[in-house]
């Protein structure tokens, strides 16, 4: 993975396997603490305490296991590259708690990339389940939640093409703006 | 410019919503990123925005964009599959941004399979 946005996505995709109906994504950017964290909150199937302390392990990918991956694996080491850490919590029948901390100013420390690529993916394949977005940068913050658009567009399907491009547009503008 | 507000969705949607009511019956063709960890990592992120660029570029409502799971063959990704309305699904491998626009134009609007990029035809799935 080039890029933190791709382990989000990936991530992400995780949750949507595991049947979420909700997506949560939290990124965290604090210069004054040199802290970069990300946040994956599904209400997925959840994972029993066995399969949390394995999902980390690269080698737990069977192909039985499905919904455990390399992704996880993978970002875990983005993390540790960074001087960070990793932290999954799950409750069975609840969902899954992803986090990923990472020093801000680590010079290993991967680019962001196109989030808003990342939602829009996310979202354009899975019109049903709702994906908030919150990016926080030092004392701003961002929130972009489909709950919200899909209100606005009634009838109209959140994953038609022009549609997709206003959410990938609206979200560039309105992060990159914040300081 | 002033960047984007969430009013200024009112106006797209009213403009989706008059699309919508031309477009006749459901999906013509569907289009599916593979979207595993491999395909992720090998760029299918990039495809996915390719394939909906040409889809509003063409104005092409009746093409379904969807995503899936690793197919078992991540050395070729990033994939697709493209299938349309009674046909067999194809499957395009080892794809960039130039095919996956050549397999939109060719195949999903033309109905012309792009042989040299194609994998095989079906699935993975037992349907």
């Amino acid at each position: 993975m080039e890029e933190l946005s791709l382990h989000i996505l990936d991530i992400a995709e995780n949750s949507v396997t595991a049947g979420a109906k909700n997506i949560e994504i939290k990124i965290t950017e604090n210069k004054e603490t040199d802290l970069l964290k990300i946040e994956i909150i599904d209400d997925g199937k959840g994972m029993s305490e066995e399969e949390v302390n394995k999902a980390l392990d690269p080698f737990f990918t069977s192909r039985t296991t499905r919904r455990v991956g390399l992704g996880l694996p993978i970002l875990h080491q983005a993390a540790k590259l960074a001087n960070g850490k990793m932290d999954i919590r799950s409750i069975v029948g609840k969902g899954t708690h992803v986090s990923a901390t990472f020093q801000l100013s680590h010079i290993d420390l991967q680019p962001l990339g196109n989030m808003a690529e990342t939602i829009t993916a996310l979202i354009a394949s899975n019109p049903n389940i709702d994906v908030k977005y919150e990016y926080k940068r030092n004392k701003n913050k961002f929130v972009f939640n489909t709950r919200e658009i899909k209100e606005k567009l009634a009838d109209v399907n959140i994953n038609t093409s022009g549609i997709l491009s206003f959410v990938k547009q609206f979200i560039t503008e309105n992060t990159e703006s914040l300081s | 410019m002033p960047r984007l507000k969430i009013d200024d969705l009112d106006k797209i949607a009213d403009q989706q919503r008059r699309k919508m009511t031309v477009r006749e019956g459901g999906g013509k063709a569907k289009i599916t990123v593979h979207m595993g960890t491999c395909g992720i990592a090998a760029g299918a992120r990039n495809i996915m925005s390719t394939f909906l660029k040409e889809i509003e570029a063409h104005n092409a409502h009746d093409v379904i964009l969807t995503t899936s799971a690793c197919a078992g063959l991540c050395s070729r990704e990033p994939m697709a599959t493209v299938e349309l309305a009674g046909q067999a699904p194809v499957k395009y491998v080892d794809l960039t941004e130039e095919k996956a626009k050549k397999i939109f134009a060719s195949h999903v609007l033309q109905g012309k399979l792009v042989q040299d990029y194609a994998l095989s035809i079906g699935s993975e799935r037992i349907q």
